[in-house]
């Protein structure tokens, strides 16, 4: 039995499969209800502000919009990894680790070597997640191992291995260069100059995933990867090479996150994985693959780091935040087995008039 | 030609074989014997490691570490074996722990305080199956979702506080073993679940029903088989038994708190695939989850007395779960080689 029948074996309960069925005017009609969809979040995030506002009106204030773009910045960042993953019907659940260990090892080599470049800094941090996300890579395309397990033991592998290097050492912001810290404070009005750059980067992660080839490739390798084999997608090339950038992705985002917290010992990033796996969901990604944009992850990022915010304002005890977050998840992925729902009936209408 | 395709076919019967599970005794046996090798071997590490090893004090130390998740491994093996998962499990024992918390420091007397969190815990069980099994929502995304809302609601019970003046009599638990025995409480329940457990999915319509919705759900219902019942019960079962061992850790510890057990979840879940337990259900059992709760406790323990970190105890616990799929991964892969190798032999001889 190969992996692919385990594979649509193991989730019968993929609603988009049937989409595909129909041809033409219907993939606008599609496309059309996906967008409300991350319109639809947009909404909940612009009625959560206005109401916050309107209350605390201190909470648009420049220093408070900084905190929650630059926590945003960080998850948007991890986000778009991850949705190139679970757009193929993957999930990597390493990220927090890889996140650690970049932002110890490459904070710490201002510690090791005066007058290290910056650009050398970043470039280790990413390095080190590349090597990670190959590895994961290697293991799940070519060792036919489903990606829940073996991120699941590179979540508990990479960890282990940065407790080992960073044993009870610590690094500090007063041992870190202010061009390297300046690079998550330095801001243009409230808005921090990363984020921006990492905007652009989803955008273009987001562009490449929705019309290149290989970004496509996914996405029909999370709707149906028998399909996907069958009209002649390398398959396991694909799912490497999303692997490997979610890896180096969170190995920049590690490099961000020390520079943003300045203080990293060995728990950097620990239980991000399932942060980022919400903000995923909540953005409109499907968990079982095929459809959703890292735009829409982003927003889902945004909006979760805005309600911790709100809450924060708005004088809530900041005990609801973990309980609103595990709920929104649910509320969305139920929403988007309504819509999937939803679309299946009306499509087998419109097919039908078609044919009649 | 002929010869090369009887020989595919014949690979992909094996591999099937190998899939479908429960009936392939062989393949099992394999897989558990190797456990206990790795079992044996890592006692007899251990005692070389350390004077102190092979100790009843120390066999103590062992079975309070692992207890715990052992116990919430064994619903959740079930639950692997029907085909979902269930992630909630550590956030259900955080949420218990933090109720038992909440009612004592409230006034209850704990007699009453252990059917209520009991009683909840199969209430945050059903809220698992009704999403699962009513809404038909993926059981990863629910499960994920629940482990972050039942620790939240934890979170709003207890907040920051740390209840521990609960009473001697129980906390005893987590300092004295069972008279007459090396073995804490928590290993002692541990194995009678397990054999409650054990009869109940190899020895039952009930468990090879399990076995047959882990391998194809669809023929599983076409045969009559109610797998949504039969899933509902098993995370009500899962939420149950997880607030069991919450009742447990709290007495254990001598302390209540929101972030009890916080990510355990992944603990229970390397188990249950250490076990040989498939991911993508059907497969399994649960000797092999004794087997490796036992090894987990073993190796863990043997590094401990050998001065390795412990925060780093994960790079074993990973490099374990990762043999433990590549293992039976690496006979497919061979197999699907060998039968690549036949074939191209074949040609090359008709050609020649």
């Amino acid at each position: 039995m190969t992996l692919i029948e385990q594979n649509s074996q193991s989730n019968p309960s993929n609603s988009g499969s049937s989409v595909e069925l129909v041809p033409s005017g219907a993939s606008k009609f599609t496309s059309l209800v996906f967008r409300a969809r991350e319109f639809g979040i947009f909404g909940i995030l612009f009625i959560f502000v206005l109401l916050t506002t309107a209350i605390k009106p201190r909470f648009l204030a420049g220093q408070n919009i900084k905190f929650i773009l630059i926590d945003t910045t960080i998850f948007a960042l991890l986000a778009l990894g991850e949705t190139m993953v679970v757009v193929s019907k993957n999930v990597d659940l390493s990220i927090g680790s890889i996140l650690g260990l970049s932002a110890f090892v490459s904070s710490n080599l201002y510690q090791q070597f005066h007058h290290v470049s910056i650009v050398f800094v970043f470039a280790v941090g990413i390095g080190i997640g590349l090597v990670l996300g190959v590895v994961n890579g290697v293991l799940i395309a070519f060792g036919r191992v489903p990606s829940l397990v073996v991120t699941l033991a590179s979540l508990y592998i990479f960890r282990g291995l940065d407790v080992l290097i960073v044993g009870g050492r610590q690094v500090v912001a007063s041992s870190l260069p202010s061009n390297f810290l300046s690079v998550t404070s330095a801001s243009f009005g409230a808005i921090p100059i990363i984020s921006i750059v990492v905007a652009i980067v989803v955008f273009g992660g987001a562009y490449y995933l929705k019309n290149y080839r290989s970004g496509r490739d996914l996405y029909a390798i999370g709707s149906s990867e028998q399909a996907a084999g069958l009209v002649g997608i390398p398959i396991a090339k694909r799912v490497f090479t999303a692997f490997a950038i979610s890896g180096a992705i969170a190995g920049l985002a590690g490099v961000i996150w020390a520079s943003y917290y300045g203080t990293i010992d060995s728990t950097a990033g620990t239980g991000y994985e399932f942060t980022v796996v919400t903000a995923v969901v909540v953005g409109g990604v499907a968990i079982f693959g095929g459809s959703g944009s890292a735009i829409g992850a982003a927003i889902g990022a945004l909006l979760l780091n805005t309600i911790n915010s709100s809450l924060y304002v708005l004088g809530v005890s900041a005990f609801w935040d973990q309980a609103i977050s595990g709920l929104l998840l649910i509320l969305a992925i139920a929403l988007d087995r309504g819509i999937g729902l939803y679309l299946a009936k009306s499509l087998r209408k419109r097919s039908s008039r078609v044919a009649s | 030609m002929l010869q090369a395709e009887t020989i595919e076919l014949k690979d992909d019967i094996d591999s099937n074989r190998g899939a479908k599970g429960s009936f392939d005794v062989r393949s099992l046996v394999r897989w558990e014997s190797g456990l206990g090798i790795v079992l044996i071997a890592s006692l007899i590490i251990g005692t070389v490691a350390s004077p102190q090893f092979l100790t009843s004090a120390n066999f103590f130390n062992i079975g309070l570490s692992v207890g715990d998740i052992a116990i919430m491994a064994l619903p959740l093996t079930l639950i692997v074996i029907s085909g979902e998962i269930d992630l909630s499990v550590a956030s259900i024992l955080g949420l218990s722990s933090s109720l038992l918390g909440f009612l004592w420091i409230h006034g209850w007397p704990i007699q009453l305080i252990i059917p209520v969190v009991l009683i909840d815990g199969a209430i945050l069980g059903f809220i698992n199956g009704f999403l699962v099994t009513k809404l038909g929502l993926p059981s990863l995304a629910v499960t994920i979702g629940t482990l972050t809302l039942y620790r939240g609601i934890a979170l709003i019970l207890l907040g920051s506080n740390i209840v521990s003046n609960f009473p001697a009599s129980y906390t005893t638990i987590g300092v004295n073993p069972i008279p007459g025995t090396p073995l804490p409480w928590s290993v002692g329940i541990f194995l009678i679940l397990a054999l409650i457990f054990g009869v109940v999915a190899h020895f039952t319509p009930l468990g090879r029903s399990i076995f047959a919705i882990g391998s194809n759900s669809e023929a599983a219902a076409y045969s009559g088989i109610k797998v949504k019942q039969i899933k509902m019960r098993l995370y009500i079962l899962s939420g149950v038994v997880c607030s069991l061992a919450g009742i447990l850790f709290t007495f254990r510890l001598a302390t209540a708190e929101y972030d009890n057990a916080t990510g355990l979840e992944l603990n229970a879940v390397s188990i249950v695939l250490l076990a040989g337990v498939s991911i993508f259900g059907g497969r399994g059992t649960i000797i092999g989850v004794v087997l490796a709760a036992a090894t987990v406790g073993a190796i863990g323990n043997a590094l401990l007395l050998a001065n390795f970190p412990q925060q780093a105890m994960g790079l074993i616990n990973g490099g374990l779960l990762l043999i433990s799929v590549f293992v039976p991964n690496a006979r497919e892969l061979f197999g699907r080689l060998r039968g690549h190798y036949a074939r191209r032999r074949l040609v090359g001889l008709r050609r020649g």
